[in-house]
């Protein structure tokens, strides 16, 4: 099976300061890898080099069957990246918002109805200007797009911050569903417990690389793993 | 490309059209530059007759500074501008829709202040094809420069002072060729066969194909 992310010893310099040295990585089609780290690791910087936003010094990258250190163009716009920023226009309308996202890579902008439904954007918040939007509220905003041009591989950092649990269990259901159908989800969160959206492997960043890979692993020895972690935060 | 500059055109001409900040702010800015510099050289007709084509590009070319610095600051609030790379947008579409969204709103900019020199100056001309062809070149030939360089200046955090010191010097040779086809177009002997005009063809032309080609650099510096 062809892998969908692929890195080899990739390094990628910011200025002088190198924010990824040397990482490698691999993920296949269906995957959902959770990329953990402390603050400061290179998580961030990971998704955004996969999403072709940072260019790669040194090391070999493909994404999505592209090789993305010679054509950073080309595998972009069949990426879906939500990061800290949420790439929207504040004076424009969350309705208008999706459908520049949609129109300008080229999706079905029919998607748009059933994505803003799908994380309670119908109604009058579909015309409100996302200046005037709460975080929250522009977060779905991003999301709805992002769900609405269906991307093949998702980047996803902290997507669930910020987000009501309504919404998150409807991100979760609408992210399980893809995976089901092969798209595969990178989730950068520090959260221990992600809901029904059970990572099934998870990768551990630190210094800009990867230091530890749990493989592909039982998704509920997985979840169990993370709840007892959780139920130890409680205690402690 | 092309498809990508029509999107990107419409969606700054839609938010321009929101904030109004051409007509709330940019245009009395224009205005006001025509009135102060007239009253600090001579508020003679004959003196402010004169100097309109020069006044005229001068209020042209302070108001581009704004409009082009606004046109690259939309897209560096939340990162908008990274979208764009990740939809795959086409850096050449990207700098052709810019342009084409300050070229309007320019090109409405200076109809008002025509009739601002007409009026406040009593200007008249005879020459209005060689007036219209050079404003429209102009035009271009400042809306490329202006986007290029407002584009290189906003990964730096100095990008507002930046701006100005970078496009006043590379658009002289539009405020003197303006002036000059605008001088032309006043007296009687005005042809599209300007040499002044031919000027600001190959301004506008050289900016256009630079920006069109460099731009997807710029944008991944």
């Amino acid at each position: 099976m062809q892998n969908l992310v692929s890195f080899e010893n990739v390094i990628v310099v910011s200025g002088n300061f190198p924010i990824l040295t040397g990482l490698s990585f691999e993920a296949g089609p269906g995957e959902i890898v959770l990329v953990k780290g402390r603050n400061g690791a290179g998580k961030t910087s990971f998704l955004r080099t996969v999403a072709g936003l940072s260019r790669i010094t040194r090391g070999s990258a493909h994404v999505l069957g592209v090789d993305i250190v010679a054509k950073p163009g080309d595998a972009r716009h069949r990426v879906g990246l939500l990061g800290h920023e949420s790439f929207l226009y504040e004076d424009l309308t969350a309705r208008e918002n999706i459908l520049f996202a949609l129109r300008a890579t080229r999706s079905d902008l029919s998607a748009a109805k059933s994505a803003m439904e799908s994380v309670g954007l119908a109604g009058r918040l579909a015309d409100l200007r996302v200046g005037k939007m709460s975080a929250g509220q522009r977060k779905k905003v991003a999301l709805a797009a992002l769900l609405a041009r269906d991307p093949e591989l998702w980047l996803l950092d902290e997507p669930h911050a910020s987000l009501d649990s309504w919404t998150r269990e409807a991100l979760d259901d609408s992210l399980n569903s893809r995976v089901s159908r092969g798209s595969t989800v990178l989730l950068v969160s520090h959260e221990t417990h992600h809901g029904s959206l059970v990572p099934t492997r998870v990768v551990e960043i630190g210094g800009g690389r990867v230091v530890a890979d749990s493989g592909r692993v039982q998704a509920a020895h997985l979840e169990q793993e993370a709840r007892s972690e959780q139920g130890s935060d409680h205690v402690a | 490309m092309w498809r990508d500059a029509l999107l990107i055109a419409g969606k700054d001409l839609k938010v321009e059209f929101r904030t109004k900040v051409m007509v709330n702010q940019i245009l009395p800015f224009a205005f006001v530059v025509l009135i102060i510099f007239a009253f600090a050289l001579d508020t003679s007709p004959g003196t402010l007759q004169k100097f309109a084509p020069g006044l005229f590009w001068l209020a042209v070319l302070f108001s581009s500074i704004l409009s082009v610095e606004r046109a690259v600051a939309i897209e560096i609030d939340d990162s908008a501008g990274d979208g764009l790379t990740v939809y795959g947008v086409d850096p050449g579409g990207i700098f052709l829709g810019k342009v084409a969204s300050v070229f309007v709103q320019l090109s409405l900019l200076e109809v008002v202040l025509t009739l601002g020199v007409v009026v406040l100056y009593g200007s008249k001309t005879g020459g209005w094809l060689l007036m219209i062809a050079a404003t429209v070149f102009a035009t271009l030939g400042l809306s490329a420069a202006g986007v290029t360089y407002s584009q290189l200046a906003g990964g730096s955090r100095a990008k507002h002072t930046l701006v100005p010191l970078l496009l006043v010097p590379v658009a002289s040779p539009v405020l003197l060729a303006g002036t000059k086809a605008w001088q032309d177009a006043f007296s009687a002997s005005s042809s599209l066969g300007d040499p002044w005009l031919r000027l600001l063809i190959v301004f506008a032309v050289v900016y256009l194909a630079l920006g069109a080609i460099f731009f997807g650099s710029i944008l991944e510096a």
